[in-house]
């Protein structure tokens, strides 16, 4: 496989490996890296890759197992004390400015979700894959990919009004 | 917009029962300006869906190097073994003509060791000859000195 040709399947998708890293990693720059090593082993893997029948969704699986490594590994170091950190910082003057921005406010509260809610949100309703894309792609089962989803979604729902109605009222 | 559609939409969202489709419909409908006001707690939810989707990955594609390196390798691999069995070629040649020369040079070397040889030889005997004259020689003087002594 030629690299232009390389490029035109990845192309379409790079971006929402990107986003997904970013869900799981929070932070820009790692997510980048995590992307740019996974289209590394993408391209590494080029000669076996027409056996895939679903490159996006083998580049997400990947993606996926790539950031958890990640995060476990940060777990494993210091570096959570800096996401801790994160949460503490919700003085109430902090939580009146947010609410303003309701719409950051969603993202906010995506970072809270578990990892396997915010993974399901994020396929679902950012990047509009169907339930058994997404099942595939987590290896998951069918039914646990809309459970998790409607868990996602009404713990968002509950913390936007929450945070909603504390900032008008 | 028919506000009943919407609600049930929202409902069966919350349920996680509704399908790709249904959710662009409520996508759409919270996208617009208008909102029903009971409604407008959930719209942050969907603008920010539709947000999160336009962020792009602007990091350059790390491949452009690795692809040299790989093609460029392949390439010297193959042309290292050229070079081997040329080199291996043209050592079988001479080696060969080189083997031929060695001997052709022995034969030359024995030919010369057996003339030397031959001239030797005859130096000897014709010196062997000289020695017996001059033991003649000898003789004569010897008995020359005996005839005057007495």
């Amino acid at each position: 496989m030629q690299q232009t040709e390389f490029l035109n399947v990845v192309l379409p998708f790079k971006d929402k490996l990107f986003r997904l890293a970013k869900r799981l990693l929070v932070s820009r720059e790692e997510a980048e890296d995590a992307t740019q090593e996974i289209l590394m082993k993408l391209w590494s893997k080029k000669q076996s890759m027409e056996q895939y029948k679903n490159v996006e969704a083998f580049a997400m699986t990947m993606t996926k197992n790539f950031c958890l490594d990640r995060l476990k590994s940060k777990q494993a170091g210091n570096l959570k004390l800096v996401h801790s950190n994160y949460q503490e910082k919700g003085s109430e003057l902090q939580t009146q400015i947010e609410a303003k921005d309701s719409v950051s406010l969603v993202e906010k509260i995506m970072e809270e979700l578990p990892e396997q809610q915010k993974m399901v949100l994020q396929l679902r309703d950012i990047e509009e894959y169907n339930n058994d894309e997404i099942s595939e792609m987590l290896n998951m089962q069918p039914t646990a990919v809309r459970v998790a989803l409607s868990r996602a979604r009404k713990t968002v729902r509950e913390k936007l009004v929450q945070k909603h109605s504390y900032g008008i009222g | 917009m028919a506000l009943d559609n919407i609600e049930k939409l929202l409902e069966k969202y919350f349920e996680a029962t509704t399908t790709v489709a249904e959710e662009e419909t409520l996508k759409a409908y919270f996208s617009q300006e208008e909102v029903a006001k009971h409604l407008v707690q959930y719209a942050p939810m969907f603008q920010y869906f539709a947000e999160a989707k336009k962020e792009q990955f602007t990091k350059e594609m790390p491949l452009v190097t690795l692809a040299d390196n790989t093609t460029k390798r392949k390439f010297n691999y193959k042309w290292l073994s050229v070079a081997a069995v040329t080199l291996l070629m043209f050592g079988i040649y001479f080696g060969n003509d080189y083997r031929v020369k060695a001997e052709e040079e022995r034969i030359a070397t024995e030919f010369a060791y057996q003339e030397t040889k031959k001239a030797l030889d005859l130096l000897a005997t014709n010196f062997s000859k000289g020695t017996d004259k001059v033991a003649y020689l000898n003789q004569f003087e010897e008995t020359k000195r005996k005839i005057y002594n007495e």
